[in-house]
């Protein structure tokens, strides 16, 4: 924070009277519950993110059982095909918006600050809203299993299905209005992370020493930027359509439902990516700290990332082929999707070279990174097989479609999400996950995963058709899917083992006393080890001056007279020591999360009845009034006009 | 790190306020956090638009289309002398009063001069100014909503219902969510004044007024866009 860095005008304890404009105070000392839905901190923000993604993850994982349950063996009615439909739409729905994309976003909220050398996000209330936003969403969304049934269009809603015509009830109006204020929280996320990675380095912080993961985040943030409007513009669209009578996707009155198709997939494509480039990132952390080794050809990595951003945005129409586009198109858009597979094999081979010859250190955290590195060229694969049109023609709406989507999701971001988590347990909670549970669990992940969505290929390739709600003895698929179901239990109670390490971990380290697990303890290469663990309020003591690549490492690491590498200090020697005097820090607010919470009450009047849109849009209209002339957060601020993100309208 | 040069224009207009110390030079880039956050946010508004203009032209052309082809379900949104009209001119032309729009648009081009003009206002500190330039603009963006208003009163007159046809629904939603985006602006002009009025306007807060107008010239070029787009092309 630029301000923050300045030396105080007033010396700490001391307080003015004077309140610019605004008649309300900042709940400066909260303690408790108040602290957590006040806070403005971006790595306590970054915790509620990661665990609103594993509430929402739960209740996505009973979903998917519910499915496997549901298709274990032939002609079963456990779900009617109406549950089914609610089911396997709301599975998809929460696993992309609520939970995929919010742990990437936990990630880059805690680290991005970290790994630059900053005290905060460029704007620490906007990232509060950002989350609460986006919670709210979630909630919104998930309120439609009590309020008359989930959605049941699919997670990519198509139209005319959609319209109320065809889906009278309410289940769709969630999915619309919930992704709607959830698509605010994304939106406005972008544009602080981004400002925070481009305006907020620490000195010395270049753009091409910026750690892997700032770099995919940033690529990610750009993606939402110009990614989630596209889907706004889609639902405002559906929504007009729904509520207020329009026609867009009115077939009767000419309109071409395959205008939400490309909107959707417009946002849909450029979505899949900002959904694996966090965990690229994060494997492109880990692998090299435990193969001992800077990773390999860093500017590719980079570059590749890049690439693959822009590339994203030319590949849409590969979910359409058998839409009727055109042979042209179908050639265009299948050659572009060939083509993106190049950038992500450049990651990939750069892993392996960075593996290669490096002193592998097989913990929980690197194993999950191989098992990204693995399952997720599987899917890449099977991913490139559906570029070539013919052959998509064949495995569009089969399991095979469902085989691949899950190889890049589950076995690719989750598992990179996990070797994030076991790999910055440490620093985010100040002890070490247990490595025995660990290793059960990646195994236990791996086994279950495979098992789950392998026989999915098989069951794709004979013909069975993804979103059909049984299948009749005859067809041939009792094997396949009776294993598939196995599986993924074994995947859903093994998932769980993250949840009982996390418990068993804690009670061991309580129990031992809180030991300190230190700064730096898996000797790592990023300046966000060169803090005390857990990290300490206020990030840094003294801004970090940046030199290298993998600075932290140079620090500690250094060539002797004969050019060989010896260690000449350790992580803890030159941690600092996490003192915070004198270090002004944003002051909580209340306006983030009232902000947020008045969204939905528009949303549900939208819904049921319009007078309730009154009240909801007094509320926000007071939220942004009373955001904006809340007292600057800063005291020294008030003399200069105006604090670090003040007076900022919400984005929308 | 090297200061990237955003937006010169800007920058240059920045140069008040020496003592300002979060005006760019603790950042990375040497921009603002605010005015990139800025930016970024209207280079996404970029993309609502361009889906929403890309709707409105789809939508058109489906309906002319049905229109032409004498599709009975579309016909019966209309009356008739407006799709003899349509069909008379093979476009959605006869619907639009092209000098009144033209007018409106330049009272809307208008208020981002004025605009400026309270900008620099500002940066010389120049309260009464400031003040009077505000009010202008906007007065100048009250004037293009009030036009859109009697626009739309007048379509509805003519027949074109927002959930009857295409045409009704696209034109209505494109035009009404850029006054809706206007109207927005008009309000944090208006908070503007109010705080220029309380005194609490003063030069250190130019930046503030600095990015109320950067959106507000993004609301009037997408106008420019949309008015050639559906007014003026056939």
């Amino acid at each position: 924070m630029a301000v923050i860095e300045e030396p105080l005008a007033l010396p700490s304890g001391t307080t003015k009277a004077r309140r610019p404009l605004g008649a309300f105070s900042r709940p400066r000392n909260a303690t408790g519950l108040v602290d957590w839905l006040t806070t403005v901190d971006h790595k306590k923000i970054g915790i509620m993110y990661g665990m609103a993604a594993m509430f929402f993850f739960i209740i996505g994982g009973v979903a998917a059982l519910l499915i496997r349950l549901q298709l274990a063996a032939p002609n079963s009615t456990i779900l009617s095909a109406d549950t089914y439909n609610r089911v396997f739409t709301m599975h998809g729905t929460i696993m992309v918006f609520l939970v995929v994309m919010p742990i990437g976003a936990a990630f880059a909220n805690y680290l991005l600050p970290l790994q630059i050398g900053a005290r905060d996000v460029a704007f620490p209330r906007i990232n509060a809203f950002s989350f609460w936003v986006f919670l709210a969403g979630g909630l919104m969304l998930n309120s439609s299993w009590f309020l008359g049934g989930g959605a049941n269009g699919g997670w990519f809603n198509y139209a005319p299905n959609n319209g109320a015509a065809f889906s009278p009830s309410t289940g769709i109006d969630f999915w619309n209005l919930g992704l709607f204020i959830a698509g605010i929280g994304s939106l406005s996320g972008a544009v602080n992370l981004i400002t925070t990675v481009l305006n907020m380095r620490a000195p010395g912080m270049t753009l091409m020493r910026m750690p892997v993961f700032v770099w995919m985040t940033l690529v990610t943030q750009f993606l939402l930027l110009f990614a989630i409007p596209v889907l706004t513009a889609a639902q405002l669209l559906l929504l007009l359509d729904r509520q207020f009578g329009a026609n867009f996707f009115n077939v009767t009155q000419g309109a071409d439902p395959l205008l939400w198709q490309h909107l959707f997939w417009i946002f849909g494509h450029p979505e899949v990516y900002l959904m694996i480039l966090p965990a690229f990132g994060i494997v492109s952390e880990v692998i090299p700290t435990f193969s001992r080794k800077p990773i390999f050809g860093y500017p590719f990595m980079v570059f590749s990332g890049i690439a693959i951003g822009f590339m994203g945005w030319g590949v849409w129409a590969h979910h359409m082929f058998v839409s009727g586009i055109g042979p042209l198109s179908v050639t265009a858009f299948s050659v572009a999707t060939m083509f993106i597979a190049v950038p992500t094999g450049v990651k990939i081979l750069n892993w392996l070279a960075t593996m290669w010859g490096g002193k592998l250190i097989l913990n929980t955290a690197m194993l999950f990174s191989i098992g990204l590195v693995t399952q997720f060229t599987i899917g890449g694969l099977s991913g490139v097989t559906h570029a070539v049109a013919p052959s998509d023609t064949q495995q569009t709406d089969t399991y095979y479609i469902v085989a691949h989507f899950h190889y890049v999701l589950f076995g690719g971001a989750l598992f990179g999400f996990f070797a994030g988590l076991y790999f910055w347990w440490p620093k985010i909670f100040g002890y070490k996950l247990n490595e025995k549970i660990g290793k059960w669990n990646f195994w236990g992940m791996v086994l279950g995963f495979n098992l789950t969505f392998g026989p999915m290929h098989i069951l794709g390739l004979q013909g069975m058709a993804r979103r059909m709600q049984t299948y009749d003895v005859s067809m041939g698929f009792n094997l396949w899917n009776l294993v598939s179901t196995i599986g993924s239990f074994i995947l859903g109670v093994t998932t769980l083992l993250l949840f009982v390490n996390a418990w068993k971990s804690y009670s061991e380290w309580k129990a031992a006393g809180r030991p300190n697990v230190g700064a730096d303890p898996w000797d790592a290469r990023t300046i966000e080890w060169s803090i005390q663990s857990p990290a300490p309020e206020h990030n840094f003591d003294v801004t970090p001056t940046v030199s290298d690549l993998d600075d932290f490492w140079h620090q500690k690491y250094a060539e002797d007279d004969e050019g060989k590498l010896r260690q000449v200090a350790t992580g803890d020697e030159l941690a600092q020591p996490g003192n915070g005097e004198g270090v002004h820090l944003p002051a909580p607010s209340y306006w983030p999360i009232v902000l947020a919470f008045s969204l939905p009450i528009v949303g549900y009047g939208l819904i049921y009845s319009l007078w309730f849109c009154i009240p909801g849009t007094l509320l926000t209209i007071i939220s942004i009034y009373g955001w904006a002339l809340e007292p600057a957060d800063d005291l020294d601020i008030d003399d200069h006009g105006h604090g670090p993100d003040q007076e900022m309208e919400p984005a929308v | 790190m090297t200061a990237i040069p955003v937006e010169d224009a800007v920058e240059v207009a920045d140069d008040h306020g020496s003592d300002h110390h979060d005006d760019g030079h603790h950042t990375s880039l040497g921009l603002s956090n605010m005015k990139l956050a800025m930016w970024l946010f209207l280079g996404s508004e970029c993309l609502l638009f361009g889906a929403l203009i890309s709707t409105y032209l789809l939508s058109k052309a489906r309906f002319l289309t049905e229109v032409l082809a004498g599709n009975p379900e579309v016909l019966g949104t209309l009356p008739a002398n407006l799709i003899e009209e349509f069909q008379a001119e093979g476009s959605v032309e006869p619907l639009f009063d092209i000098p009144f729009t033209s007018a409106s648009s330049f009272i809307l081009l208008m208020s981002s001069v004025t605009m400026v003009f309270a900008h620099q206002a500002i940066s010389k500190n120049d309260q009464r100014n400031t003040r009077l330039w505000l009010a202008t603009t906007a007065a100048l963006g009250s004037v293009f909503i009030a036009g859109q208003v009697y626009e739309f009163t007048t379509f509805y007159n003519e027949g074109l219902r927002f959930d009857g046809n295409l045409l009704g629904s696209a034109l209505y939603t494109l035009t009404g969510f850029h006054g809706v985006h206007v109207t927005v602006g008009i309000i944090m002009l208006l908070s503007l004044l109010v705080l220029a009025f309380r005194g609490k306007l003063n030069q250190d807060r130019a930046e503030t007024l600095e990015l109320v107008g950067l959106y507000w010239h993004f609301v009037d070029v997408v106008w420019v866009l949309i008015f050639t787009i559906v007014y003026l092309i056939p």
